[in-house]
């Protein structure tokens, strides 16, 4: 009994000590703020972090990737200070949260169409319609007709079109599916969009990597995955035809001619789809992605370190996006969001 | 045993220790029973038994049924069972009665070392190994040569039904094939010897032994697979296909329970969480079935294998 009781002793010791330890160690630490949600942008995000921090000794990133609804919830229940998320809030969600929320553009992405064709290079021409045939089930052979006389120059084969998409809720889906549903009513009545949508056909795979593991392992195989994916996996993309009538390569200048085409009508909120937009050079299926912060900020400190940092991202933290493969934002969408920024305050009182 | 006065106090403690221990895993079952329950309620609700009997997987018009997945997990495991029950036992045999010595310990060491293999590396190796073999050297002919038997109809493309049956298979084959072996091994080796001493064969020897002795324990060590087979998730979500339909033939995709959780959980609210987790609660409950199923047979079948000896 005795040797139990010293061993209980010990413990107490042990934890009284680490406790200690723990609490003169957090009071040296920087200031940490606390993000969680969209998976699409975390490599970009650790690099910011990792940069910032760098040059801001001060201030911590610590950010969670637990998918775009993840974000929103947390960011609702007010456990962390920003959220991300690749799909914008819905007016609904929007109710839910203890105060306004901003939804800061922060990068842009792009899906394209990839697919396993041995004898057709990269660059195979589409039109919203024939993709659209094609993930409704219309059409299910490559040398269907309605493929064949956009590329009269390719011999396409007399094979099954093999549909893969993803199986896991995901913005991707959401923007492929936005941009079924704007293009093609048949869509839009059948299906609808969504972060997982009850798709007519297809095989479906986990993340941008099953996708892109169906699409690689059989032949005859169409998918879509994020335009970083596709490039750094040297997939095969389809060239899609945009709203001004142009056959366009998923680039990332493109997607920021997309978010460029719409800067005009953006709305002050920011929620905004860029599927489907103007301009010539617009790659049609693009997207923003959003971090999501309080307008009235609950701890001065925090919030002014958020408005500086997001300062920076959509300046400074613009010229790392090319390299990770995201596109940068338009110079006239950056110029709305230093106005949004503006915004957020502290008991009424700018953070800018 | 009843407590007594009068007793050491150390021994008192312990057994009330013990007590609390084995309470708490009653209660964290209870706990997990009733949270998936409490959860599943707006699902409950709104679809009630028309759940299990509906097709329908919309997340945009938030329309669920579990149907297709569990016929999914159903269909993948018991196919699972019936490549992998006699591959193992018959392992078993050879490794037990057969096999020179220099050949039983590598051999069950590998199968072993099948079982410590994580799931996601299964998955990966039959997108891009088992799956193009099975695809092209299995589906491909039958669905040719047979394809008018409606269990081998094509299109074949690959991730398949038979493909999650197939790796599940395998997957499981080390558990049910060390078990079946330490079957064999309880037999007495009097028994065997009698056998062979009346003039039997080799084969009528085994046949004996495990018509007599060891049925009940194979059943046991198959129940143990199906188990695994049916909570699978990672290696099924990436060869399966992931389309909630139901088809008769094995060449065309399915979903499992298992896997549609872990592909939508992340990203589903409202309704679409909560007919996630009704679906959670299902799998417990028919892995729980499963199980009880078994032991009722398995007990019959002691029973009467203890009577023919």
């Amino acid at each position: 009994m005795r040797k139990a009781l010293g061993i209980l002793a010990r413990i107490a010791a042990v934890l009284l000590i680490s406790f200690a330890v723990v609490t003169r160690s957090t009071a040296a630490d920087p200031l940490t703020i606390n993000g969680a949600g969209a998976t699409f942008p975390y490599p970009l995000y650790s690099k910011w972090f990792y940069e910032y921090s760098n040059a801001n000794p001060g201030v911590r990133f610590n950010y969670q990737s637990i998918g775009s609804g993840g974000g929103i919830k947390q960011i609702t229940a007010g456990t962390v200070s920003f959220g991300a998320t690749d799909a914008p809030m819905t007016d609904e969600e929007m109710k839910k949260t203890s105060g306004p929320v901003l939804h800061i553009p922060t990068a842009l992405g792009a899906v394209v169409p990839v697919y396993n064709l041995a004898v057709v290079a990269s660059g195979l021409k589409l039109t919203p319609d024939v993709l659209a045939g094609v993930y409704l089930g219309r059409i299910t052979r490559w040398n269907d007709p309605k493929i064949a006389e956009l590329n009269k120059t390719v011999t396409l084969p007399n094979a099954d079109i093999v549909v893969a998409h993803r199986s896991d809720g995901s913005g991707t889906t959401d923007i492929f599916t936005n941009y079924l549903t704007t293009v093609s009513t048949e869509w839009r009545a059948k299906v609808g969009r969504g972060k997982a949508v009850n798709w007519p056909v297809g095989i479906g795979g986990k993340g941008n990597e099953g996708v892109a593991g169906v699409v690689k392992q059989t032949p005859g195989a169409i998918g879509y995955v994020e335009l970083a994916y596709a490039r750094q996996n040297r997939m095969k993309v389809a060239a899609l035809r945009n709203r001004d009538g142009n056959f366009v390569m998923p680039t990332i200048e493109g997607t920021s001619a997309a978010a460029a085409g719409v800067a005009k009508s953006m709305p002050g909120d920011f929620r905004v789809s860029l599927v489907d937009a103007p301009g010539r050079e617009s790659w049609p299926i693009s997207g923003l992605t959003w971090i999501l912060v309080y307008k009235d900020q609950k701890d001065e400190a925090r919030g002014k370190a958020m408005v500086r940092f997001l300062k920076w991202a959509v300046t400074d933290g613009q010229k790392m996006e090319a390299a990770l493969d995201y596109a940068p934002l338009p110079k006239a969408v950056v110029e709305k969001v230093d106005k949004a920024l503006k915004q957020i305050s502290f008991k009424g009182t700018s953070l800018y | 045993m009843a407590p007594r006065s009068g007793r050491n106090p150390g021994d008192l403690a312990f057994e009330k220790a013990s007590a609390f221990f084995a309470s708490v895993v009653l209660f964290l079952a209870v706990l997990l029973f009733a949270v998936l329950l409490r959860e599943s309620l707006p699902a409950l609700r709104k679809f009630g038994a028309s759940f299990l009997v509906t097709g329908t997987w919309d997340p945009v018009l938030e329309r669920f049924g579990a149907l297709p997945f569990l016929y999914g997990t159903v269909v993948s495991s018991f196919l699972a069972l019936l490549i992998a029950v006699p591959l193992s036992v018959g392992a078993a045999i050879f490794i037990n009665e057969f096999a020179p010595p220099w050949l039983k310990a590598p051999v069950s060491l590998l199968a072993e070392l099948l079982a410590a293999i994580p799931s996601v590396i299964y998955g990966l190796w039959g997108i891009f190994v088992l799956v193009p073999i099975l695809r092209d050297g299995v589906m491909k002919p039958l669905a040719k040569y047979l394809g008018w038997i409606p269990l081998f109809k094509g299109p074949v493309y690959g991730p398949s039904m038979l493909a999650a049956g197939v790796l599940l298979s395998i997957m499981i084959i080390p558990f049910i094939l060390s078990v079946s072996r330490e079957v064999l091994a309880t037999v007495p080796q009097r028994q065997k010897e009698a056998v062979l001493s009346l003039g039997g064969t080799r084969w009528e020897m085994i046949r004996i032994v495990i018509g007599q002795h060891c049925l009940p324990g194979i059943f046991g060590a198959t129940i143990l697979g199906l188990g695994r087979a049916l909570g699978e998730t990672m290696a099924v979500t990436m060869v399966i296909g992931n389309r909630p339909d139901i088809f008769a033939s094995l060449f065309q995709q399915g979903y499992s329970m298992a896997a549609v959780i872990a592909n939508e959980f992340a990203e589903a609210g409202g309704l679409q969480l909560s007919s996630l987790i009704l679906i959670g609660l299902l799998l417990m409950l028919v892995t729980f079935v499963v199980n009880l199923a078994a032991k009722g047979i398995l007990s019959k079948m002691v029973a009467r294998a203890s009577r023919g000896i």
